[in-house]
């Protein structure tokens, strides 16, 4: 069926057709949501994609256990509810998985490290699927090695689930520092920043070149107020991944807009005040040292 | 002095559309509030969510200012939720969403399928002389185009159904694909020759 779009000659799950939907979320909010209800109030606060999962990070961290894949008529439920871009998540490296939620037509699958990892050395083969996927990274070598197996969208990953920003800061800061010192490196200098990345040759002098990944990178993980979303911004994430930082707060829909409009306006502090006021309470943050689990510790 | 033309930039691929008219010799100014329109000479609607750009104009007290200088005839090029934003009648989207209505045509949101049918084809384009390379991502498509609508390429929707996919009435161009994910600058020339 898939396969016909667009006539003959025409041809369908091309890096260009994958990347490009990332490309058309930069500036925008991905809101993670766990019903159809919750979806309805996330599209009717300006986001432009939604996370389909069955509990929030937050929820995740709490409940411990082991955290899978969404029951499909979940999913479902929600792509029925809204017109935006529905994500949602398959364990690391369970390709399995990846293989329901891609005959489920999700239009981005996420490997991500909020699930508990299915594969302790291997992740999916990404190039393998018709649809794009998004991982998580906390370092440029992490992220050049996601890219290489097939990720379209890379997110910094911070820590997800504790409404605390310094880890999402910390990996920003991480990827895009070492990218401005691999434009600084000479040639010869370059074999050796892939040997301690870990990552191909081909894309390290890319990114040297270039001075960008070769895909978008947005920001997850702690994002829990509109200036958190402008301070990723600024850093130079593309767009913000909001988990459990909308629907754990005190008062989601005027909360989820007023992130919205701040990462759109995220250079004009004047506007961060005026949607930052009376939102009530956001979602209450844990201590980075104080975690029993770390969950960008996942994916290798 | 080459011609100042806006970029909307509340969210979506606006940095594409820049790079190309730069290329081409134009200005580009991004656009996210109302004073950002002074002194534009045309302006490109690009391609993202139309839900949430369409909030983010009201919300920025943008549409008004926009839609006035639209309709004393500031030429406009839309690609995908762009061409979404211009069109006189919005299919499946929300209740709430406004449009520009500066061209005669109906657009069905996601009128290809979700991203797994997203897809990119050489088409012929009426005017150009090589076919040019079209990329189709959760693409709106054309149901109702009217008499003054110039329909200058289409594509297959299913079998035996060719739908239009670029259409221009006057100085408003619009294509349910996306030009600036690519290196071909041949839309931006024709749309910036009308400017």
């Amino acid at each position: 069926m898939a396969e016909n779009t667009g006539g003959s000659n025409s041809q369908i799950g091309t890096v260009r057709v994958k990347r490009g939907l990332a490309d058309m979320l930069r500036g925008g909010v991905i809101m993670d949501v766990v019903t159809a209800d919750e979806a309805k109030i996330a599209e009717d606060s300006g986001a432009v994609a939604v996370m389909a999962l069955e509990r929030v990070p937050a929820d995740i961290r709490r409940d411990g256990g082991v955290a899978r894949m969404s029951d499909p008529s979940m999913i479902e439920g929600i792509q029925a509810a809204v017109t935006i871009p529905v994500m949602a998540k398959a364990r690391i490296g369970h390709f399995a998985e990846a293989q329901v939620l891609e005959s489920l037509g999700v239009d981005y699958v996420d490997e991500s490290e909020v699930l508990t990892p299915a594969d302790e050395a291997h992740h999916i083969d990404k190039w393998a699927f018709t649809v794009p996927f998004v991982c998580g990274a906390t370092n440029l070598g992490e992220a050049l090695r996601r890219i290489s197996e097939g990720a379209c969208l890379i997110r910094s990953k911070g820590e997800a689930g504790t409404g605390n920003i310094v880890e999402a800061v910390r990996h920003l800061r991480s990827i895009l520092g070492d990218i401005g010192k691999l434009t600084q490196a000479d040639s010869a200098e370059l074999f050796d920043w892939a040997k301690r990345l870990q990552a191909p040759l081909g894309l390290v002098q890319e990114v040297a070149e270039t001075a960008a990944l070769p895909v978008p990178m947005f920001c997850a993980g702690g994002i829990a107020t509109p200036a958190d979303a402008s301070l990723v911004m600024q850093l130079g994430a593309q767009a913000v991944f909001v988990g459990s930082g909308i629907f754990k707060s005190e008062d989601p829909a005027p909360r989820a807009k007023a992130i919205v409009e701040a990462t759109t306006h995220y250079r004009d502090p004047s506007m961060v005040a005026k949607v930052s006021r009376g939102l009530g309470d956001a979602m209450p943050g844990l201590e980075i040292g104080e975690l029993e689990t770390k969950l960008a510790e996942r994916g290798w | 002095m080459s011609p100042l033309v806006g970029v909307l930039a509340l969210q979506g691929a606006s940095g594409e559309h820049a790079d190309a008219l730069r290329k081409l010799g134009a200005r580009a100014q991004e656009v996210r509030i109302p004073k950002d329109l002074a002194s534009i000479d045309a302006i490109i609607l690009p391609g993202g969510e139309s839900t949430t750009i369409s909030m983010l104009l009201e919300s920025s007290e943008t549409f008004e200012p926009l839609s006035e200088l639209l309709a004393q005839g500031l030429p406009a090029f839309g690609t995908c939720a762009g061409m979404i934003m211009l069109s006189n009648e919005v299919l499946d989207g929300r209740s709430d969403q406004r449009s520009f209505n500066r061209i005669d045509i109906s657009v069905r949101r996601n009128a290809f399928g979700r991203q797994i049918a997203s897809f990119e084809k050489e088409i012929d384009v009426l005017g150009l002389e090589d076919p040019f390379p079209a990329v189709f991502i959760r693409a709106p498509g054309v149901e109702v185009a009217g008499p003054a609508v110039e329909v200058l390429a289409t594509v297959e929707l299913d079998k035996g159904n060719e739908i239009p996919v670029l259409c221009r009435q006057n100085n408003v161009l619009v294509s349910s694909f996306h030009p600036e994910l690519t290196n071909d600058l041949r839309l931006h020339q024709m749309f910036l020759n009308e400017v």
